[in-house]
């Protein structure tokens, strides 16, 4: 264990310059633009697709879990949302995927924080029942209101989106699609977190106590919390929908919702790379062990059983953050003058 | 007239237990005012009180004349009220000067829209905010230690960096809840001088509750006695030191001898 930590503590030291960072950043671009042609399988492309979408998933989560602090069991309801409405406005009033994307993650934004308003003086662990029970009265309404979600049978044929009269249709397209997503996320959750917004949110989630006596508004940080997750989490419903082509309450049932908490706790809490870790961990150990499906939640169970106890913090935990990022940016450009 | 904070008949109850019990306090801008008095005589109660992480059963709170009672603690710290922890609370997984950082207004109220689409325009902003953090750092004698973690730094390090993220915040008023606790007596003079420095060349008024009865003679221009919840007495120091009722409340507790035979 100490092992790990001291190589955790070295990575975390290391700097890169600006022209490491430049060939860093080709280098991925290239093996970005070339994966679709080096992966041939449509299988293997779709499980890295469908990797791409649980990281930002669970990025949406942990900004909820471990940033602002509020343990959510029922982020399956937001993620929900954000396809269903989407899904909706594009096969009944003939929107395209963005505006539509647009209007349900605004929509999903403002719901979230409705959701985390009572809650907002609860203890983490009555946060967490109320949050489950509600997954569950979004997947009932999910199936029981026939006439607006077509109930169990769901919805199918949604139309693919269309960027500049291009239609992403096939699974390269989406690649490339939930590539940039990716990229987005995790240059968005970087600077937030090193913002001086972040930084607030963390003395939140750590000592709200603290907070209040630095002037910090406890209330506000750990709504916007909840609408920035939901808001994420509703753009990957979107994306979900456009993907598959067709969404039903199956997809969005209770058991999402633990997989994405898990993620987090596995990959670690309150961090980005953790995030990414956890979800392609367990999206991709699933396909690899298809032989023992059968025991895939047992397998689940011990291994967070083994995490609570080795390693709680997550394999990659929030402590391997980048330190005085912000007098770093701050300062980048200032030497050189 | 120059009043900075003023409580009237300001009580707390838990339950059964009266806290804090009527107190009436003045302090005006300037003036070194300590608090003392046994453990568990509602002194860090009273400090709650005053920043607002526990309301008031009854009575109320003036700050710069203006009532605060009904005031959240965010509000509180907004118009001028600082304070230390006597369990220090610092944040665990932010460095030194992050800690002090966070405490800045600028840097909370940094635009989550600028930082994310144009950091580099946020940056002008960050260099001014991190100029004047280490400023504050140099005060306290940690500006060397920037880059470690809080709560790895030496206990009397941690409760002068809570008064340098106090700072930070721009008080009008500063309370410190028992800052020389866990300081060697080298600590402490340092200490003296760091809260010297505050109150002259700041002008930020401190209030100090502090067990240790040479530091608390020195610094202080007035004292005020707490008892089970009670103010007990009032006056200078020397005024204190000879008030048999004062002498009664710390005998029967057997603190105030056990401090004078150190
Ligand atoms: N939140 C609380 N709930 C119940 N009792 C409390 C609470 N906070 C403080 N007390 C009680 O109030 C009394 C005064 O405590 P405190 O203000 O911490 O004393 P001190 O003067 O040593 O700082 C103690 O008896 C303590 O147990
Ligand atoms: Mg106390």
């Amino acid at each position: 264990m100490n092992k790990v930590k001291d190589l955790l503590k070295t990575i975390k030291s290391i700097r890169f310059t600006k022209w490491q960072k430049m060939i860093f950043l080709i280098a991925l671009i290239g093996l970005i633009v070339s994966a679709p042609y080096i992966i041939t399988d449509n299988y293997i492309l779709h499980i890295v697709i469908l990797c791409s979408i649980y990281a930002c998933l669970t990025l949406s989560l942990n900004m909820i879990i471990g940033w602002s602090g509020q343990f959510s069991l029922g982020h399956v309801c937001l993620y929900g949302m954000g396809a269903y409405i989407t899904t909706l406005l594009m096969t009944q009033t003939g929107m395209n995927f963005f505006p539509a994307t647009i209007l349900s993650t605004a929509f999903t934004s403002g719901f979230a924080m409705l959701l985390c308003l009572p809650t907002l003086k609860l203890r983490g662990d009555y946060l967490a029942v109320i949050t489950l029970g509600f997954g569950e009265v979004f997947r009932l309404f999910l199936t029981n209101s026939v006439s607006i979600t077509r109930g169990p049978a769901g919805i199918p044929n949604i139309p693919d989106p269309v960027i500049f009269g291009y239609v992403i249709s096939s699974k390269q397209a989406y690649f490339y699609f939930v590539a940039l997503i990716v990229i987005l996320f995790v240059v968005f959750m970087k600077r937030f977190n090193n913002s001086g917004f972040g930084m607030a949110m963390i003395v939140v989630n750590e000592d709200d106590i603290a907070a209040t006596a630095l002037g910090i508004n406890v209330k506000k940080y750990k709504l916007l919390g909840f609408a920035l997750g939901g808001g994420m989490a509703a753009f990957m419903g979107s994306f979900y929908a456009v993907y598959m082509g067709m969404i039903s309450p199956t997809s969005f049932a209770y058991a999402e919702s633990i997989k994405m908490v898990s993620m987090v706790v596995l990959g670690g809490i309150g961090s980005i790379p953790g995030s990414i870790l956890g979800a392609v961990l367990l999206t991709a150990l699933p396909e690899v062990l298809r032989a023992f499906s059968e025991y895939r939640m047992v397998i689940y169970g011990a291994l967070m059983v083994v995490m609570m106890i080795f390693r709680p913090e997550g394999i990659w935990s929030r402590s391997s953050r980048m330190l005085n990022e912000y007098k770093i940016k701050a300062f980048e450009n200032y030497k050189k003058k | 007239m120059n009043t900075i904070i003023e409580t009237k008949e300001v009580t707390i109850k838990f339950g059964g237990l009266v806290a804090v019990d009527s107190v009436n306090l003045v302090q005006k801008k300037g003036e070194v005012l300590s608090l003392i008095g046994p453990n568990g005589a509602g002194k860090t109660t009273l400090f709650n009180l005053l920043t607002g992480v526990y309301k008031c059963t009854s009575g109320n709170i003036f700050f710069d004349h203006n009532k605060i009672t009904d005031l959240k603690a965010h509000e509180r710290t907004r118009l001028g009220i600082a304070r230390t922890f006597q369990n220090i609370r610092l944040i665990k997984s932010m460095t030194v000067l992050e800690n002090v950082l966070v405490a800045h207004p600028d840097c909370q109220n940094e635009s989550l829209l600028k930082s994310v689409l144009s950091p580099g325009k946020a940056n002008k902003k960050r260099r001014e905010v991190v100029d004047e953090c280490m400023e504050l750092l140099k005060i306290v004698g940690l500006e060397e230690m920037e880059s470690e973690m809080a709560t790895s730094l030496p206990y009397g390090k941690q409760r002068l960096l809570e008064i340098a993220r106090g700072l930070a915040t721009k008080p009008k008023l500063l309370l410190l809840d028992e800052p020389g606790a866990g300081m060697n007596n080298f600590e402490k003079e340092e200490l003296t001088d760091v809260i010297h420095y505050i109150t002259q060349e700041m002008k930020v008024t401190v209030l100090i509750i502090e067990h240790d009865m040479k530091f608390v003679m020195g610094i202080s221009d007035r004292i005020i006695v707490l008892d089970h919840g009670q103010k007990i007495a009032e006056g200078t120091p020397a005024e204190i030191q000879t008030n048999p009722r004062v002498i009664e409340a710390y005998l029967g507790s057997g603190e105030f001898k056990d401090e004078e035979d150190k």
